[in-house]
């Protein structure tokens, strides 16, 4: 079997597209298991997996602790709100503690852009970013990219548009990544204030009308809009963000196909979906959170497939 | 030197498949309370001939069949060169109280039939689980497992591999024994 090219998943940018297809079809295996009446494999029983969170998260850490759970590892869960952090200790300092206690991975996700990158080039544990800054978070891209191909079948040749505040997000950057690499077309749209100025360079097209961004698309991945990364006001109101870039049943209805909604979660009911889309039948939502433990599953497998291990 | 040598050839090998269909007939009957199972990945070519067999016997009666995928029950997760690929699990019934027979192609250290075994638990409680297999290598078990069914019963040294070739993959039914020391 082919193994993973990298020992850490940092970040989509780094993975190829065979990466991205052997953890796809992973997770297909994974996929079943967790459907089953006995949802747990053995494989990870002598790995030990450290959850660092330095960043608040409900679901994706849930989601992580699950999937490991699933493969039953043994789980630690650090959250920087109840911790030395606050003491001042360094995070290399505060990840070799941990690392001490003889942990073999570690799933983190920090405030700033490369802390993962920097982690793994200090210490010796296999690393996974569950979302660093505005960066990367590659979990959430490869599961709404399975999301995607479960939908369709394949994800070539499909027109996805990303809509909302990409400017901090680092689920559209991930996302555009992966999409690309499997031969979508990825374009945004939101308001200018909140596109990168140079989202060109990536070979990504915006859109500043939503009508058009749907008429165009196959998939809507609508991402929140994320209040507590804004220092400045980039929007006027937020009433005025959904009235522009809101998706509500009326603009759906208007278009002449249907199309697939996307949202990483979690939705700002009556902001960037109304709640008659967020609970259509259109909305894939609660496939990609299911799909989620899946691919979480299948990226721990194999980076843990790395670890060597002589008996010892 | 590498050399291979045939030891079982189509005719024997139909014939083989022939009598442990007959020999499971035996015990089971009309299957009405057995089911078979084939381990991932080569298990399978061996459960799906036997079912066809069994079904050309049996008339009137649907036998169970399905595939078992173990890699993730395996107990060398890391401890191998090259990680295993996962296979599709393919069973859409429960073993519950059944009769369930454990189809592999070979038998070499028991450590795939501890694992079959662990993994088959996740769909249900059988009654019992008997073991078939096309070749049973003797006196090179790890653990303490012996099969029910045995197709040939071959002796060989730790240099040699026994390969069972099938029609569907290979393009014809053998089984050669591969000498791998150099």
């Amino acid at each position: 079997m082919k193994t993973l090219s990298v020992d850490h998943l940092l970040g989509i940018k780094y993975l190829s597209k065979e990466d991205i297809s052997l953890i796809f079809k992973t997770a297909d295996n994974f996929k079943r298991i967790i459907n089953q009446p006995i949802k747990k494999v053995p494989s990870l029983r002598d790995i030990t997996v450290a959850n660092l969170f330095f960043e608040n998260s409900t679901r994706t850490k849930l989601s992580f602790e699950l999937a490991e759970k699933r493969l039953s590892a043994d789980v630690i869960n650090f959250t920087s709100g109840a911790s030395s952090i606050k003491k001042g200790e360094t995070l290399i300092d505060t990840v070799n503690n941990i690392l001490a206690m003889k942990v073999d991975m570690v799933v983190m996700r920090h405030p700033y852009p490369g802390a993962s990158v920097f982690l793994s080039r200090n210490i010796d544990a296999k690393i996974i970013n569950a979302g660093d800054g505005t960066h990367e978070h590659p979990t959430q891209a490869l599961l709404d990219a399975y999301s995607v191909r479960e939908k369709y079948g394949t994800v070539k040749g499909k027109k996805i548009v990303i809509i909302g505040d990409i400017l901090h997000s680092r689920v559209a950057l991930s996302n555009i990544y992966c999409l690309q690499k499997l031969g979508a077309e990825v374009r945004v749209c939101g308001p200018s204030t909140l596109i990168p100025k140079y989202i060109d360079s990536l070979g990504v097209k915006h859109f500043s009308n939503l009508q058009e961004a749907l008429n165009w698309c196959d998939v809507a991945n609508v991402l929140r809009i994320q209040l507590e990364r804004q220092d400045v006001k980039l929007f006027p109101s937020l009433r005025e963000y959904a009235m522009v870039f809101g998706i509500n049943k009326d603009i759906l209805m208007s278009l002449d196909k249907e199309i697939i909604i996307m949202h990483p979660g979690p939705i700002n009911r009556g902001v960037e979906l109304t709640s008659d889309v967020a609970d259509s039948g259109q909305a894939i939502i609660l496939d990609q959170v299911e799909n989620g433990v899946a691919i979480r599953m299948a990226v721990l497998y194999l980076l843990a497939g790395k670890i060597k291990n002589n008996g010892k | 030197m590498k050399e291979n040598k045939i030891i079982i050839n189509k005719t024997k090998f139909n014939i083989i498949v022939e009598r442990l269909s007959h020999q499971l007939i035996e015990n089971h009957g009309d299957f009405n309370h057995t089911v078979l199972i084939g381990v991932q990945p080569r298990g399978t070519h061996l459960s799906n001939r036997i079912h066809k067999k069994l079904s050309s016997l049996i008339a009137n009666t649907e036998i169970k069949v399905g595939n078992l995928d173990i890699t993730f029950y395996r107990d060398d997760f890391r401890r191998r060169k090259d990680p295993l690929e996962p296979q599709a699990i393919d069973i859409d019934f429960s073993i519950e109280d059944k009769h369930v027979v454990l189809i592999d192609d070979v038998l070499y250290t028991g450590r795939s039939v501890r694992s079959a075994m662990d993994a088959l638990l996740v769909f249900g409680r059988p009654k019992s689980v008997e073991l078939t297999v096309f070749i049973d290598r003797r006196f090179s078990r790890h653990l303490p497992i012996q099969p029910n069914y045995v197709g040939q019963k071959v002796d060989t040294i730790a240099s040699e591999k026994v390969i069972v070739e099938w029609e569907e993959t290979s393009g014809q039914d053998r089984v050669i024994l591969i000498n791998t020391e150099e």
